[in-house]
């Protein structure tokens, strides 16, 4: 079987516990305005791979995984190409590597259902916390993202949940407690990172012909961030 | 009445014979809990470092060098007694009579020693020109023995940074004999050696050694005046701690006053030590404060050692390093680690004494070492960049669980084995030489074997490959021969009386050949296997460029075409090498290690079939080309780890620079990702890896020198990316924003 894939990065320490093999899947659903990768949004603009070369890859760097460690699947959105997705996952569960998925949460197929039994954890990126910003920056609805939260709380899926903050979108304290609101009752939620936009991405969307809609946005300060961060109770 | 040197210590064997490995054995605490215990540094560590520092600050604003004592040659007796600030010290003893003063050493070579204090605005004295205008130095006699091929071999650089004008270093005394038994019993030792050798045929190898063991007892003797004239009497054993720092730095010292070599390493002598140290605490004598006060002091003063170079050495090597390597942690054979408080302590006067590339730390890795210690080395590594680590799971079943590192990365057993430093060959430049029928790419000079220039629209990998083969058999034999040449003189004219004398008799040699730019080879010749390379010729004729036309597998991204090119081209390089037999039965072995020299190599070289410009430089040691490793840190890594070490015994070098906000977000998870990244390499047959990790300042520092930086990897929130994958703009973006926020 064969799934697209945009490239990998041998060593991913923050996407997931431990040391990672960070696989980036082709593919997205969500067009978002900030994006860093927009050039993994188009699926035929990935590289066809099969999942056997990919497992010789990630034998490679198993002794680096230690107790902890193993492999992200972010993207684009991982969740797109939920069967290939799944064949992966059931062999990474077999050959005993732990799992990480990076996801926007718009997707629940029961191909994805399947997908979360073989996952160890899910780190879900909730871009906005209301309806309207959220269709505004991606141009997909939250709604979408909260059945897959709700889905995964109702499996006690470990779950990390991350947004991207961008001055004058979602950096008030009001914006993170609606974000805070929106998890507080999912029992399997460790973690709420906020992670600063910035405009590393910029040049891609240059080289893809495209107007960068973030132009000109300042980033936010680390103190910002850390103050956001303070809001958010200790899970 | 001096109490029993040798009380409470157990075990019978190693008080007859010398073996300061059983002493060790049987008398060593493993230590297998944390840092806690560490004290910080005493009010009077800290007014010496200040002073020490303010030293520094003044060599630094003198052009790098303090003083030259232009009128003495340097050895154990030619100076007074030195000191930093006498009645504050606790270890005495310097080069000169005075702290960063250098002295001349000529016995490598005189033309070295005059250029160098004419580089720093000195003139050697007449009194030692005319001396030695009569006595023949180590590089008068390799150059009434070099042959014409080997000095255009070493002119146009194809074989390079040869320890022909200078001492060559990488041999390391077992300084903690003297300590243990006491000067007269190793003169008493070697005594008996040589009668029995006196018993044999008198051939010249006998002779030679005969003569040798005299010269060795001749400096051991000269060692104990050295010692007298600071006030101590060495001839018997260390009753107490301070009396075992004490000597084994004097030991250090006499090598250090008689030969100038580029590593004059330590050893591995913190669980030595330790043995004393703990002995000392129990009978209550001292503290752990006092301790780690000695050691602290100790290592004040391994900071000042000091050699005179030449400003071209200093390209070469930049830093002024003398590579006191101090090996630390391992394993034992018996499977207890080698760790002990001292281990730790010799670690934390990075901490007291603030971050230092001398001595040059090692840790010898071992999946096994205690996770307590692992942690620790990895907090070091974040806070200091001061480590390097090596596998000790490969060494320990070659060298044993007494070994030491020379230099950076040359392992040998202590006391029992030795090396002949040989230097490096450039291979990029043999490849170039194979293309150019012989002749050096820059100059046109024919400086091997003449064949025809390779005529074509396209390079043939096979045709390549038979040139290559070709060249390279006639460079091995010419490079053994040379290597041949230089220590044979070397034995003869500056032989290292003291480091041997602390060494066994019957000593174990080492050969030990190098390699630079490894990873320029393998893309050159994955570019013309897997791509479409056509030379460029100049008006003589000469291949001087390439333009290459597709894609090829680029070495350090976990790719076997090209890894195992990588491989091919060090194992069939070894293979060459031994067909060419070695002087004093010493063993073949081979290097990845460039230093800091893959700057010069790289200037010297010119344009390659990979795409690399003329005069860009290397990349250092076995380290993928910058800017071509784009899979991620551990396909870096995982690449240089497959070059077998069996081929390369005399290391294997790879520098691995991280940002700490990519290794983890908080300090314990990067202490924790470092620990599991070494395990990894080194469960994958990875040898020697320096670890950076590296802040906003390198940031600029890496910009300005990539490849010092070659890894660095940046987090840029959403995800991470290779530094050097960033263009200009945004290297300048990221580093002005990181500045920005400091502010």
């Amino acid at each position: 079987m064969k799934g697209y894939i945009h490239s990998i990065e041998t060593l991913g320490a923050l996407d997931g516990p431990g040391l990672r093999v960070v696989i980036f899947f082709q593919g997205c659903p969500m067009r978002c305005k900030y994006c860093q990768n927009p050039d993994t949004w188009h699926m035929k603009d990935g590289t066809s791979t099969d999942i056997k070369t990919l497992f010789k890859k990630i034998e490679n760097y198993r002794p680096y995984f230690g107790a902890k460690g193993g492999v992200t699947i972010s993207g684009g959105e991982p969740f797109m190409q939920a069967e290939f997705l799944l064949n992966l996952l059931k062999e990474l569960k077999k050959r005993k590597i732990k799992t990480a998925v990076d996801t926007c949460g718009h997707y629940l197929s029961p191909s994805v259902k399947e997908c979360l039994e073989y996952t160890d954890l899910i780190i879900l990126d909730i871009k906005q916390a209301t309806d309207a910003k959220h269709k505004k920056l991606t141009e997909k609805s939250l709604s979408n993202v909260l059945k897959f939260l709700n889905y995964c709380c109702s499996q006690k899926k470990k779950l990390w949940i991350r947004q991207v903050i961008i001055p004058g979108i979602n950096d008030t304290r009001k914006d993170i407690e609606k974000l805070v609101s929106l998890v507080k009752n999912c029992k399997s939620v460790r973690k709420i990172e906020l992670l600063p936009f910035h405009s590393m991405g910029e040049w891609k969307w240059k080289k893809l012909g495209r107007r960068y809609p973030m132009k000109g946005k300042k980033e936010p300060t680390p103190e910002r961030i850390r103050k956001l961060q303070s809001i958010i109770p200790r899970i | 009445m001096k109490s029993n040197p040798w009380r409470k210590f157990k075990g019978k064997s190693w008080q007859s014979e010398i073996d300061i490995r059983g002493f060790i054995q049987n008398n060593y605490m493993p230590y297998t809990s944390d840092c806690s215990f560490l004290k910080g540094p005493t009010e009077r560590t800290q007014n010496l470092k200040e002073r020490v520092e303010k030293l520094f600050a003044l060599e630094k604003k003198r052009g790098g060098v303090l003083a030259i004592d232009t009128k003495t040659v340097s050895s154990l007796l030619t100076y007074k007694p030195g000191y930093v600030d006498k009645k504050n010290e606790i270890i005495v003893g310097l080069q000169t009579d005075s702290p960063l003063k250098r002295g001349v050493n000529p016995f490598g070579g005189i033309k070295m020693v005059r250029k160098s204090c004419e580089a720093y605005g000195y003139k050697l004295d007449k009194k030692i020109e005319n001396y030695f205008s009569f006595r023949t130095t180590h590089n008068d006699g390799v150059f009434r023995a070099y042959t014409e091929e080997m000095k255009k071999a070493r002119k146009n650089g194809v074989i390079t940074g040869l320890p022909d004008a200078y001492g060559r270093g990488r041999i390391i005394g077992d300084y903690r004999r003297v300590p243990l038994y006491g000067v007269d019993f190793l003169i008493e030792k070697k005594q008996t050696d040589k009668k029995n050798l006196g018993e044999k045929l008198m051939n010249e190898e006998n002779i030679r050694l005969l003569e040798e063991l005299y010269r060795q007892m001749d400096f051991l003797g000269q060692l104990k005046k050295m010692a007298k004239m600071y006030g101590f009497d060495i001839s018997k054993p260390a009753s107490n701690s301070l009396e075992a720092t004490q000597w084994l730095y004097f030991a250090y010292l006499g090598a250090i006053k008689e030969q100038n070599g580029a590593a004059m390493s330590l050893g591995r002598i913190g669980t030595f030590l330790d043995i004393y140290f703990e002995r000392d605490i129990k009978e209550g004598r001292l503290t752990e404060e006092d301790v780690q006060e000695i050691i602290d002091d100790f290592v004040l003063k391994l900071r000042l050692a000091r050699h005179l170079r030449t400003p071209e050495y200093n390209e070469l090597f930049a830093g002024d390093p003398s590579w006191i390597t101090e090996s630390l942690g391992g394993m034992g054979t018996d499977g207890r680690t080698l760790v002990t408080k001292s281990s730790y302590r010799f670690l934390n006067t990075l901490y007291n004494l603030g971050s230092s590339p001398e001595p040059n730390l090692t840790v010898l890795w071992s999946k096994k070492l205690p996770e307590n210690f692992k942690r620790f080395c990895a907090k070091a590594s974040i806070d200091t960049n001061s480590l390097q680590y090596e596998n000790d799971d490969i060494m320990r079943p070659l060298y044993g669980d007494d070994y030491g590192i020379a230099c950076c990365v040359s392992a040998m057993k202590l006391g029992k084995q030795m090396q002949y430093f040989g230097a490096r060959c450039n291979l990029p430049k043999v490849l170039l030489m194979a293309l150019n029928g012989g002749r050096d790419e820059l100059t046109g000079e024919q400086i091997g074997p003449q064949i025809n220039i390779y005529k074509t629209k396209k390079l043939n990998y096979k045709e390549v490959m038979r040139r290559y083969n070709f060249y390279q058999k006639w460079l091995c034999n010419l490079y053994v021969n040379t290597m041949n040449v230089i220590h044979f003189m070397h034995d003869k004219y500056a032989y290292e009386k003291l480091e041997m004398a602390l060494h066994d008799t019957k000593v174990e040699r080492f050969m030990a050949f190098g390699i630079a730019g490894l990873s320029v080879i393998a893309d050159s010749i994955s570019a013309i296997k897997y791509a479409d390379v056509k030379p460029i010729y100049c008006k003589n004729g000469l291949i001087v460029d390439f333009k290459v036309k597709g894609d090829f597998p680029k070495y350090g991204n976990d790719d076997d075409r090209v890894d195992s090119l990588a491989t091919k081209i060090v194992t069939d390089f070894y293979n060459e090498l031994k067909k060419t037999r070695s002087y004093r039965n010493s063993k073949h072995t081979l290097s990845i290690l460039t230093i800091t020299s893959n700057v010069v190599y790289g200037k010297k070289t010119g344009a390659t079939p990979d795409g690399r410009q003329k005069g860009e430089p290397f990349a250092p040691g076995a380290n993928p080309m910058h800017k071509r490793d784009l899979s991620g840190a551990l396909a870096s890594l995982n690449s240089v780890s497959k070059i077998p070490y069996r081929c390369c015994r005399d290391g294997i070098s790879n520098t691995f620079s991280i940002l700490p906000s990519v290794i983890g977000k908080s300090e314990a998870e990067q202490v924790d990702n470092i620990v599991t990244m070494l395990d990894g390499y080194f469960l994958k047959q990875g040898h020697h890896l320096n670890v950076n990790v590296l802040n906003r300042e390198h940031l600029i520092d890496a910009m300005k020198n990539p490849d010092k930086y070659p890894n660095l990897t940046i987090r840029v929130s959403g995800y991470a990316v290779n530094f050097h994958k960033l263009n200009r703009e945004q290297q300048k973006e990221v580093i002005s924003r990181t500045f920005h926020s400091k502010i």
